[in-house]
């Protein structure tokens, strides 16, 4: 049980409640959404950051790490677009050869001129969150946590207050999108900042997508990110959705939500891969309203030198007949900690449930840390729920016996994790996108080896 | 072309092999048998490069050259091959894969150019014909989910793709019926060549039915006791072990 909390804030907490103050008559949306954002702010400031004694966030003690909050970043100049520009191809690489649309953030907010907004297919509307909160979009609104999902956690209260960049994205019932979307997220480097952005992607019935989220940064520039994506999926709607996260920066602190709601027969496929972190925290909130979905929530984390990455996820099965999968493997070297905690919540009347949670560590490093915690609680008599953690060093004699058929070590280590981090990124359908994970795993085995 | 001088190999405390020489010679087929915990696991280990085991006195020499300070990898580029009494899983490896990377990593160590993919395949697929193997394993896993005799052959495959100068095969014949015990024994008896040595690690005298030794050694408490040709192993099978532990206590 989590612990009382202190009454007294901490110095980052006393400034972000400042920065609230200053920045709110510049953030989007009328009075309703202000009222929203105090109510989030209020929220916060009731629990504070979240630290150890806080059991979601026990491993990832965020008050402990964020001891000075960076100013908020202004909308990007001039300037500031022209050198992310320089380097965005080479940071998040156009994939399938050019045939995803990329819609890009700058430093949490919409650059059209950096993205293809031109070619959005029809049946698709983009808009950026601050117009859909300016017009009252009612569901946009409706959207903000102000139900079970993710409503006690202080860092998505944090982003429900300073929210003001990223996008709203409706695919109109029916529409099957071909081209795959890519949010890109990029951090410029004009000082160390912090950004609050969230998006939020709305499939009516029968609507496929498929997503790329892209989390990059231009140069190893400290920077505070609480970003938040929103998935609200109709009846037989379907979402491929692959994130990659890649900072650089030792001392970025990146708390990043997804929170998800299933309509009957929805299909959710998620994958992350983080292959470089200062801090990061992944937490995903999923709920089943309708019966008959099925969601899969996979990834990779690949982590060294001092790299923390988070993902905690709490799965609701409210509907029955539903279907949850987790499955993570974490490959951890150097002095990194990678922490995975998984909660499925199975509600009274939500029979015929099936969940299965895993997660695999590897330990290269005897300084290494990884922290399991599968958690179940079931209020239904005939489920069908299970987990499994495993933590341990690569197999010496599998690394023996492939030595001894020629190769040498590192080679030898690097055939056997990119096998296993390959059987995660098997869970993503899309062909292209596993082969650009995968290729993303060697370079990081690569980088190991020299 | 493989000599064994003076081996004295000990996990922990323990003392394993005890002043163990040997040495066989191109296109000799030497056989090892001995009773259960006489050592000859710890001795294809050794040889193969494994580590946990610690070389108190003596060399191995394979073509001259002390391969007791070389990685596995090292020795398998100089020729030597180890095909497993328990061959491990490789899970998410799959078969064809891992024959490729092993292949063109020996090559590469030798200077040699790697194979193209049609010929790597064409020479997989006669290889695999010839055990018995199915294409459709090639495409699993390495060893995973695979019967004990499907590993054996696999390990058999592994040989006759790599043309190793020297092979090891520790126990081959555990686990395999008479059926895959004549198709790998088949498998090995292709590949003697005036050129290759071998040494067959066995318990029983059955496999040498089939892969016929020109010499036969036995290992008991960590030192050969007594060599001979192939009619030793079949005054072995008669009288068993006993005498040769007894002899040695």
């Amino acid at each position: 049980m989590n612990a009382p909390v202190t009454p007294i804030r901490t110095e980052a907490e006393n400034a972000l409640v400042a920065a609230f103050g200053a920045a709110r008559p510049g953030l989007a949306g009328g009075e309703a959404v202000a009222q929203r954002r105090d109510e989030a702010l209020a929220a916060f400031m009731r629990s504070g950051l979240p630290h150890r004694r806080v059991e979601a966030w026990h491993y990832t003690d965020l008050r402990a790490a964020l001891r000075e909050v960076l100013v908020l970043a202004e909308p990007p100049s001039a300037a500031t677009i022209e050198d992310v520009r320089r380097s965005l191809d080479a940071r998040a690489p156009r994939l399938f050869a050019a045939e995803a649309l990329r819609l890009v953030m700058v430093d949490g907010v919409y650059v059209p001129d950096l993205s293809d907004s031109a070619k959005i297919p029809a049946g698709v509307v983009v808009r950026t969150l601050a117009d859909a909160l300016a017009k009252g979009d009612a569901p946009a609104l409706a959207a903000l946590p102000e139900g079970a999902l993710g409503s006690d956690d202080a860092a998505l209260a944090l982003n429900a207050a300073f929210m003001n960049g990223g996008l709203v994205i409706d695919v109109a019932a029916g529409t099957r999108v071909d081209r795959p979307l890519e949010l890109v997220s990029i951090a410029s480097a004009v000082r160390p900042q912090s950004f609050f952005a969230r998006s939020l992607v709305r499939l009516g019935s029968g609507a496929t997508l498929t997503l790329i989220e892209t989390h990059v940064a231009v140069g190893g520039m400290a920077v505070q990110k609480n970003d938040a994506l929103i998935f609200d999926l109709a009846e037989r709607a379907e979402i491929e959705h692959v994130a990659t996260f890649s900072s650089t920066a030792v001392d970025a602190i990146h708390v990043s939500t997804l929170l998800a709601q299933l309509g009957e027969r929805a299909r959710l496929n998620s994958f992350a891969l983080v292959t470089g972190a200062g801090l990061l925290r992944r937490q995903g909130f999923l709920r089943f309203e309708g019966v008959h979905a099925k969601a899969s929530l996979a990834g990779v984390n690949l982590l060294r030198g001092r790299q923390h990455a988070d993902t905690t996820l709490v799965v609701h099965h409210v509907a029955p007949h539903c279907e949850s999968r987790e499955f993570f493997r974490h490959i951890l070297d150097g002095a990194a900690t990678g922490v995975f905690q998984g909660k499925v919540v199975v509600a009274p009347g939500a029979q015929k449930t099936d969940g299965v949670m895993k997660s695999q560590a590897i330990l290269l490093s005897e300084d290494a840390t990884m922290n399991n915690k599968p958690e179940l609680e079931i209020f239904a008599d005939d489920v069908v729920c299970g987990h499994g953690a495993t933590c341990g060093e690569l197999d010496a004699d599998q690394v023996f016996y492939v030595q001894s058929r020629g190769l040498p070590r590192p080679e030898a280590e690097a055939l056997l994790l990119e096998a296993f981090a390959a059987a995660a990124i098997d869970r993503v359908e899309s062909v292209p996108l596993r082969d650009m994970l995968l290729g993303r795993v060697q370079a990081w085995l690569a980088e190991r080896s020299c | 072309m493989l000599e064994i001088i003076n081996l004295h190999v000990s996990v922990g405390d323990k003392k394993i092999l005890e002043g163990l020489s040997l040495a066989v010679a191109a296109g000799e087929v030497a056989a090892i048998m001995g009773p259960n915990g006489a050592g000859k696991s710890t001795l294809s280990y050794v040889i193969a490069g494994r580590s946990g085991y610690e070389v108190t006195a003596g060399e191995v020499r394979l073509d001259g050259e002390d391969i007791l300070a070389m990685s596995p990898d090292q020795r398998a580029a100089r020729g030597l091959f180890l095909a497993f009494q328990y061959p491990l899983e490789i899970p998410g490896v799959t078969t064809m894969t891992f024959l490729k990377a092993a292949l063109n990593a020996q090559r590469k160590s030798r200077g040699e150019p790697e194979l193209t993919t049609p010929e790597f395949a064409r020479r997989v697929r006669a290889a695999a014909e010839r055990l018995d193997i199915k294409q459709e394993m090639l495409r699993r896993p390495l060893n995973v989910g695979f019967s004990g005799g499907e590993k054996k052959r696999m390990e058999v495959l592994q040989m006759a793709l790599l043309e190793p100068k020297f092979t090891i095969l520790d126990e081959t014949d555990s686990g395999l019926d008479i059926d895959a015990l004549r198709i790998v024994a088949e498998g090995v008896n292709s590949l003697r060549t005036p050129e290759r040595g071998f040494l067959v690690i066995t318990h029983y005298q059955r496999l040498l039915d089939y892969i016929v030794p020109d010499t036969v050694h036995v290992l008991s408490q960590g030192r050969i006791v007594k060599s001979g040709g192939p009619d030793l192993a079949h005054e072995l099978e008669r009288t068993g072990y006993r005498d040769f532990v007894a002899d040695a206590a």
